[in-house]
């Protein structure tokens, strides 16, 4: 009796010929935006978590005193792109690691894609349209 | 179609101490990176949206924010500080390991490191979370 075995490395299908190795740019991306998301996150946890009275201080108050300078909303959208995106793609290699049905794969992958775009729209708008003196005027930053 | 006899491979002691590809660092590291990676994008869901309520009113957002606040999310904060902490870390040694021969080679020394390091991040963190959850003023 025999069997054919393929060798290692065939695809399950055929690959579509395209200018662009896609694969390639979401490898390098994972890398370049992890190194980048370890400093925002490290920041990000150090100021909120960490610095002053942590956990116990955050509030709407806190946030508007952060994001009265512009610095920590670039800061803050900066991670919210970066880390969407890359937590997206990783999800995205799960999913290709364990959903083998095709319409399971492609639906829970349609999913994520949904999840990421929703996100980083509802986020960059809470982000951008943020502004802390129409509701009180009388921080001390809106004078 | 020409016979050819092997030899069975021989059957492991133990699974713990793993096999030719399976059960040492590596592996462990590989697991682990995925576990925390999915907890961390979960978390992040819920963050983006808890952050959503900003632009409504301060009241409702202090009233989300104070859901955060109590002990079972302050733990739970613990255990994501732990998991950002693991998949940062050891996210650099994969990178080291892709870029270096010497950190390929070393992987497995490296994986100890950063058990080290994030070891250190979160005796730093645990105490400090710990307090502030106790200075807590409702």
């Amino acid at each position: 009796m025999s069997a054919t075995i393929e060798s290692p490395r065939t695809p399950v299908s055929p690959r579509k010929k395209s200018r662009t190795n896609w694969e390639k740019w979401g490898w390098i991306y994972m890398r370049v935006s992890g190194v980048v998301l370890v400093i925002l996150i490290f920041g990000h946890l150090f100021v909120n978590l960490v610095a002053g009275q942590g956990i116990a201080a955050i509030d709407w108050a806190f946030v508007a005193g952060k994001w009265a300078n512009p610095f920590w909303r670039i800061w803050d959208g900066l991670m919210l792109w970066l880390a969407l995106i890359h937590g997206g793609n990783g999800m995205r290699t799960l999913v290709n690691d364990y959903a083998h049905n095709v319409t399971v794969n492609r639906v829970l992958k349609w999913a994520i894609l949904l999840a990421v775009v929703i996100l980083i729209i509802l986020g960059t708008y809470t982000v951008t349209a943020f502004d802390p003196c129409p509701t009180d005027p009388s921080l001390s930053f809106c004078k | 179609m020409s016979s050819q006899t092997i030899d069975a491979p021989k059957p492991r002691p133990s699974r713990l101490g793993g096999t030719l590809y399976r059960g040492r660092e590596g592996m462990w590291s590989w697991v682990l990176h995925r576990i925390t990676g999915v907890a961390i994008f979960f978390f992040l869901l819920v963050h983006v949206l808890d952050s959503v309520v900003l632009n409504i009113s301060p009241e409702a957002y202090n009233a989300v924010i104070g859901t955060y606040k109590n002990t079972l999310l302050g733990i739970g904060e613990i255990g994501l500080v732990a998991a950002i902490c693991f998949h940062a870390i050891n996210g650099l040694r994969i990178i080291a390991v892709d870029l270096s021969a010497w950190a390929a080679r070393n992987q497995r020394l490296l994986f100890w490191i950063v058990v080290i390091i994030w070891a250190i991040l979160l005796a730093g963190f645990v105490p400090t979370q710990l307090y502030h959850m106790s200075q807590e003023v409702h």
